[in-house]
């Protein structure tokens, strides 16, 4: 489609919102996410974003270079690093390289220029990319360090990038020393042995004070870049707010059912990926809805799979599952979550 | 003083832009040099073009009729001052495409001779329908930007009761202020045009909503308003959100009703004016003088001398730069008619001031656009949009030319105010796709109605040949059953075969006749039929 240059129509000015500026925001607000993931799982996370970050940006500049555009134009927009970010944060610390690589050419390449680049990809990248690991990998990405694990920092940088790429450690010790599982991961087995709740919370190795030892400060951290990002109107609070207040009572309703079984309101708020996904996953603009009610509508229903999936699903975990799920919903409900135009009456939405 | 606190509203969306009134609002207004040579377009308002009735050569005095109304929604001219018309020409207009009109070219004697004018003490004695008529004569439209005739506004009819006149002095585009230096300068004028206003339209009150970055107006026509001892008509500060003065958001904030989408504020027992065309409505019926010039701001920050100066119409945009001191360095600028939000960028400064015109800005060159980013769906676009559409639906489906969509997502309750390009962080130019989108359905809908017209008459011309067949085989029926008759009967009466052959010359001639009509309807139909086929 041929149209006049910009400067032949209105308006002639323009706010200070950029593309650019919001994409450096979010992965600013990742940063206290990433000190604080080092400080309990070692140099393995820095590992992570580092592999992630140079493979996100390669994929997006041979698939953008491929389809003709210009690279520095895509590059200069941040989305691949805020997906290199998120991805390399999901991803447990030490990740060998394959599996990052595998991971970051997923949501690049696949998730997001095969559906057209930014702004055209139906589903979140990021997401994509766990999950085909998930899927495909199911060892690997179990294969999480126990936090606070004093060999995990001795490695240094290069020992563990020495480690991702070698598969050797340094020390005399195996890999199984240092990893064990997640928190949800011990619950989900627990109470497949028929342990009670409190029988499994009374490993200390394990959970902290509310949540898992280690991810309850990880998952706060997250949350104060998301609170920041709030501040800043990067994003609205109606998905974050909504994706945990849905979350929150449904696990407060089964928890006062069977307090044995079902665990309780703070424990899924700072475990797993619940956090990150309120307001750094849910948020995404591009694969969200986009009116205010589609947006909680969106997040309640991401909250309600994570908590059938934690409960009663195969994964410890489901936000990456349950946002690829919600992502397909999308474009539904924001047909039929429009506001009403001014001067017309509320419409009746043909299906 | 004290401003009357009432109840307000909020119309949804809106943003903040900085307001730059600063640069032009300090001045007095100062009328400008006489131009040598006026333009005058014969269209400076929404409806039919007007009709010349001067001749080339003529002599004019200041404030003749040099053009009259071309129908019901029109609005006459007159001649800005006195002098000879040199041409009747095709001139230049602020429009997108640089569009050409026709233009009563005027070469001023500089002496600025008024024709006759009626003055009139007691105005507001007159009936509704006389003011209508004097407003209607002296040419005044809406001078907030529209340029809609005052008069059409004016006349509700005769079952429609005026709830609320709404005066619209919220000048909410930044950097313009005509508004606000006019209701500073000129309070009293304002207030006796309202009072014909409200007359005309028999209206139970009038609110005049002002943004709170002007309270100097809305001080002065307050003090006005306590000397005439006017208790119906109140000055209502409203908080400054562009695009308060968009005449559907201000309706909004001061009344809290919704004028209907495709209806218009009479709908809902208001009507909305502009200061301006309250204070011309002044000059019109108290002083007999036609809308024959304006105030116009003169701003940006390439112009030495921004200000409002109050124009003549047809006075060329150099002339009105030169005036303001030109441009800053001599350099290069980009020339705006209107205002930042609104306007349109000209490229011939040929261009004259017309009724319509409140602001020209003269800014530093605009880059050139690079190439924007995608649409990542943020929603801040739908946020701000105040008729509450969702702008990123419009842009997806306007780009992708599907025009059923775009319509389904109400396109035309677009006002083109620009929120949307404001806040995309992705800069697209929202406004020119929404632009492209309607002129393309408009488009398709003269298409569409051109085509009904073809089919209609090809379907018509199908059904006449079809008509004419049965009507040739009824014919060759009768022919042989009349035959086989006469061979049976065999030699009969003379008298009855004769009879027979009158009867078939009489039907010959009627059908030759008959022949002679299709014929003729035929030669008149067959361009459409050929459009017909070819448009199947």
């Amino acid at each position: 489609m041929k149209l006049p240059q910009l400067t032949l129509s209105s308006p002639h000015l323009h706010g200070d919102a950029a593309l650019d500026r919001l994409m450096q925001q979010v992965a600013i607000a990742l940063i206290p996410a990433i000190a604080v993931n080092m400080w309990v799982f070692g140099w393995g996370v820095i590992t992570n974003i580092f592999i992630t970050l140079i493979v996100s940006l390669g994929s997006e500049a041979i698939a953008v270079a491929l389809r003709r555009r210009s690279v520095a134009v895509a590059l200069s927009d941040y989305s691949a690093v805020v997906t290199a970010l998120l991805l390399g944060l999901t991803l447990p610390p030490l990740s060998p390289w394959w599996l990052l690589v595998t991971g970051s050419v997923a949501a690049i390449i696949f998730a997001k220029h095969l559906y057209g680049g930014l702004g055209f990809n139906p589903f979140n990248p990021a997401m994509v990319g766990f999950v085909v690991l998930l899927i495909s990998f199911p060892v690997e990405m179990t294969r999480w360090q126990a936090p606070f694990n004093p060999v995990a920092f001795d490695l240094g940088f290069f020992g563990a990038l020495t480690y991702v790429f070698s598969g050797h450690l340094p020390f005399d010790i195996s890999l199984d020393a240092l990893t064990m599982a997640t928190p949800l991961d011990h619950l989900k087995t627990g109470l497949s042995l028929q342990h009670n709740l409190s029988e499994i919370r009374s490993n200390t190795e394990v959970f902290g004070m509310v949540a898992g030892k280690g991810w309850e400060w990880a998952n706060l951290a997250i949350l104060a870049g998301g609170l920041w990002l709030l501040y800043q109107r990067i994003i609205t609070w109606h998905a974050p707010v909504t994706l945990l207040v849905t979350l929150a009572t449904t696990a407060l309703i089964f928890n006062l059912i069977d307090p044995a079984r079902y665990a309780d309101p703070l424990f899924h708020l700072l475990s797993g990926g619940t956090i990150l996904g309120a307001f750094f996953i849910v948020t995404d603009p591009v694969t969200g809805a986009t009116s205010v009610k589609g947006r909680i509508i969106f997040a309640a229903g991401v909250a309600l799979i994570v908590y059938i999936i934690r409960n009663w699903g195969g994964f410890p975990d489901g936000i990456a599952f349950a946002v690829l799920l919600m992502n397909m919903a999308a474009p539904t409900i924001d047909y039929y979550t429009r506001p009403r135009v001014i001067g017309h009456h509320q419409e009746e939405r043909q299906p | 003083m004290k401003i009357t606190q009432r109840k307000l509203w909020q119309f949804k969306g809106g943003i903040h832009p900085d307001d730059h009134k600063a640069l032009s609002n300090t001045a007095a207004t100062t009328p400008i040099a006489l131009a040598p040579r006026l333009f005058i377009p014969l269209q400076q308002h929404i409806g039919a073009i007007t009709k010349p009735v001067v001749t080339i050569g003529q002599r004019v005095l200041k404030g003749e009729l040099i053009a009259e109304a071309g129908g019901h929604v029109s609005a006459p001219i007159h001649a800005p001052t006195s002098g000879t018309v040199s041409a009747i020409d095709l001139h230049p207009i602020a429009h997108p495409s640089a569009l050409k009109i026709p233009a009563i070219i005027i070469d001023s004697d500089g002496e600025e001779r008024w024709t006759l004018r009626e003055e009139l003490s007691r105005p507001l004695d007159l009936n509704p329908h006389e003011i209508r008529q004097r407003i209607k004569a002296a040419g005044v439209v809406g001078l907030g930007g529209a340029g809609f005739p005052a008069h059409i506004k004016l006349n509700p009819g005769a079952h429609t009761q005026i709830e609320t006149l709404i005066i619209n002095g919220a000048e909410c585009e930044p950097y313009i202020t005509c508004d606000d230096r006019l209701m500073r300068e000129k309070p009293l004028e304002v207030i006796l045009g309202i009072q014909i206003m409200r007359r005309a339209l028999s209206a139970r009150h009038v609110l005049i909503g002002i943004e709170d970055n002007k309270p100097e107006a809305a001080i002065a026509l307050q003090q006005i308003l306590q000397q005439l001892g006017e208790r119906e008509i109140e000055v209502v500060v409203v908080p400054t959100i562009y695009p308060t003065g968009g005449e559907r958001q201000l309706i909004q904030v001061l009344t809290g009703k919704e004028v209907p989408s495709q209806g218009i504020p009479l709908d809902i027992g208001v009507v909305c004016q502009n200061v301006a065309t309250a204070a011309h409505s002044y000059a019109a019926l108290y002083k007999g003088e036609p809308l024959i010039n304006r105030i116009v701001t003169v701003s940006g920050e390439s112009v030495v001398r921004p200000g409002n100066y109050e124009v003549p119409f047809g006075t060329p945009l150099s002339e009105l730069i030169g005036a303001a001191g030109g441009v800053k360095g001599g350099g290069a600028a980009t020339v705006i008619v209107g205002g930042p939000m609104m306007g349109i960028p000209v490229t011939d400064l040929q261009i004259a001031v017309t009724k319509t015109t409140n602001a020209i800005l003269v800014q530093p060159p605009q880059p050139y656009p690079v190439a924007h980013h995608p649409c990542i769906r943020c929603g801040a676009c739908a946020a701000s949009c105040p008729a509450q559409l969702q702008p990123q639906q419009l842009y997806w489906h306007s780009r992708s030319r599907d025009f059923d969509k775009v319509q389904d997502e109400h396109i035309f309750d677009c006002i083109e105010c620009g929120c949307c390009a404001w806040v995309c962080p992705s800069t697209i130019p929202l406004v020119h796709y929404f632009r492209f989108a309607k002129s393309e359905i408009w488009g398709r809908e003269r298409d569409k109605a051109a085509a009904d017209i073809a089919r209609e008459r090809h379907e018509f011309r199908q059904q006449r040949i079809e008509r004419e067949k049965q009507e040739r085989a009824e014919l060759m029926q009768r022919k042989k059953a009349a035959l086989a008759k006469k061979k049976a009967g065999d030699g009969g009466d003379v008298k009855e075969s004769i009879a027979a052959a009158v009867e078939r010359t009489k039907a010959k001639k009627a059908k030759l006749a008959s022949q002679e009509a299709t014929l003729e309807s035929e030669t008149i139909a067959t361009p459409s039929e050929a459009e017909a086929k070819s448009n199947p």
